[in-house]
């Protein structure tokens, strides 16, 4: 089996190294350099000749206080967990419904439908959002945090419905059979026998929505533009600024806020959420 | 006869009873995706056919003028150019890389899932946070890439490359953050497709003596294929229709060069308030997103019929 020589396979060995090397590199950048940043003294960050990798100046921690009591960022941070959770309701409640009838619809209906309902992801809200800024206003939600709670969940509830059909069809029919000839009703049979089994799955389906409540841009940028209802995917790109100065370092102190926690909840979701996207593909 | 009638009509009325719950379960979901996904649709084809603006409600029938008129206006032929290029390179780019990547990333080595967890975070981290960070790296006065270059003598010591400034590097610059941030996400869709290559192929490879290069041309990229169709795909469709990264980065400048089809959309439709031209301007996306949604149909069938 061992037939390449000890040379060539040393080779192999250091272009392995290489290249994750380089790779590493290039993901993990601009995360080094919004800590980098956001630790920094403004004096050494804007000053030309210094070495911008480090630290000439002892580092501080001024551009946090400026974030946290002098910007409303901390109000984006409520306004975006607030959109953020009520939209997870949302979508569960919409979803977890859909997701177990595509699940034991059987057959070409089931089938279809459940495709037809993934094309809706298809659909991305930069085509819709021009419309749905005349009814958002039309139903007087125009600067108003409902108007993104009431729309985030349409961009969750194909994907979410699709990944949790999947999981249903994973749990054996016999379960709730089971309790429907002991007596229980669909309800009690789904909402006793099935739901804890799905536990993993709707974990899943609650990292992506409220990821993707966290992450929206387009729908908060057209519908909320007073500063105290911004969420932060908003609030920081358009309000760090005065003027057309940037304040690099508390802009860069929020990203490492926002971008932390979000980022290491995702990551260890992200091998579910490709599962979902590729269904099939890989049978 | 009657033997093979009497089941059939059974099992249609236990068909019928079962799609009735199926149904009402279905409908709360379904009801709202019309209302927020199909109905909006409808209305921006309506739009785009009409004079509406902010201002003014006017739904009257304006044909194809809509259209006539964004189509001979230099900054939507530009953001059509715009749109196209970047998908393309943007694909090209990640397909070429995430091949590497997944490839190295298939091979033992310590520390492997450390190394991947790190590999894939620019796909997890919320897009305008690590969009803002790109803009700050390209920024006019201390872009970092110009430091390290005027340091190397790439560029000469008085040289500030204004990466945002500049029609041509304002697309790179949107390229590069493209390919950043969905570069992970490929390669995990390609090593799943490269992890489901049975071993024994690759054994059975090793054995005739097959060199590394040959097994990955000739097995695992053949064998991979269908699942590349899906990074292919997804990789398209998010770059395409994204609007985050180009408003961030250069809200469309300068002189409106580096504008995408949705944030001229956005700048026409909600900024300078014509609701029509801005949804004709959106439709533009709808012939890929059908071509996208072809595909997708054809893979499930064949997923269906395998």
């Amino acid at each position: 089996m061992t037939a390449m020589p000890d040379t060539r396979r040393l080779l192999l060995r250091a272009l392995l190294v290489a290249v994750l090397a380089i790779f590493l590199a290039q993901a993990l950048f601009p995360f080094a350099w919004m800590a980098i940043t956001a630790f920094k003294r403004d004096s050494d960050l804007y000053n030309p000749t210094n070495n911008p990798f480090l630290f000439n100046e002892p580092p501080t921690l001024a551009h946090f206080r400026l974030l946290f009591t002098e910007t409303k960022f901390p109000r984006w941070v409520v306004n975006t967990a607030w959109v953020g959770l009520a939209t997870v309701l949302i979508t569960l409640v919409l979803s977890l419904p859909a997701g177990y009838a595509l699940a034991r619809l059987r057959g070409r209906l089931g089938q279809n439908l459940g495709i037809a309902v993934f094309l809706t992801y298809l659909i991305p809200p930069t085509l819709l959002f021009l419309p749905l800024s005349q009814i958002v206003s039309g139903v007087g939600l125009q600067d108003n945090t409902w108007s993104l709670v009431l729309t985030y969940p349409s961009l969750a509830v194909p994907f979410v419905s699709w990944l949790l059909m999947g999981f249903f069809r994973s749990l054996p029919q016999e379960l709730e059979e089971a309790a429907l000839v002991d007596g229980a009703t669909r309800f009690t049979a789904f909402w006793r026998v099935l739901l804890p089994l799905a536990v993993p799955g709707i974990l899943t389906a609650v990292i992506f929505t409220f990821t993707l409540a966290v992450n929206e841009f387009i729908y908060a940028l057209t519908f909320v533009s007073i500063s105290d209802l911004k969420t932060v995917s908003v609030g920081v790109p358009t309000d760090l600024i005065r003027g057309d100065v940037f304040f690099w370092g508390a802009i860069m102190a929020s990203a490492l806020v926002v971008s932390l926690p979000v980022t290491l909840l995702y990551n260890a979701f992200l091998d579910r959420f490709v599962e979902g996207l590729t269904a099939g593909a890989l049978r | 006869m009657v033997s093979t009638a009497v089941p059939r009509v059974a099992a249609h009325r236990r068909v019928a009873r079962r799609i009735s719950w199926e149904f009402w379960l279905l409908l709360p979901a379904t009801v709202y995706i019309f209302l927020l996904i199909g109905f909006p649709l409808l209305l921006s084809i309506y739009y785009s056919l009409s004079h509406i603006s902010v201002g003014r409600r006017d739904y009257s029938f304006a044909g194809l003028s809509n259209f006539r008129a964004i189509l001979s206006d230099q900054v939507f032929q530009h953001a059509l150019r715009n749109t196209v290029l970047i998908t393309v390179v943007v694909l090209v780019a990640v397909l070429v890389l995430s091949t590497i990547l997944a490839t190295a990333l298939a091979e033992r080595f310590p520390g492997k899932p450390a190394v991947r967890y790190l590999l894939l975070l620019p796909w997890a981290s919320p897009v305008v946070m690590s969009t803002i960070a790109w803009k700050w790296i390209f920024d006019s006065q201390y872009s970092v890439i110009n430091w390290v270059a005027r340091r190397l003598h790439i560029i000469g010591p008085y040289e500030f490359p204004q990466w945002l400034g500049v029609p041509h590097l304002a697309l790179i610059s949107i390229i590069i953050v493209q390919v950043w941030r969905i570069l992970p996400f490929a390669t995990v869709i390609t090593l799943a497709g490269m992890s489901a290559v049975p071993r024994e192929l690759i054994e059975a490879a090793l054995v005739d003596g097959a060199g590394f290069f040959t097994r990955l041309f000739r097995i695992t990229l053949p064998l991979v294929r269908p699942i590349l169709g899906v990074a292919i795909l997804f990789t398209a469709l998010f770059t395409f229709t994204d609007m985050a990264v180009v408003w961030i980065l250069t809200r469309g400048g300068p002189y409106n060069t580096s504008h995408v089809l949705s944030s001229w959309a956005f700048q026409v439709g909600i900024v300078a308030g014509d609701l029509a031209q801005g949804a004709a301007i959106a439709l533009f996306m709808l012939p890929v997103l059908a071509l996208v949604a072809i595909w997708v149909l054809r893979l499930s069938h064949r997923e269906v019929t395998e």
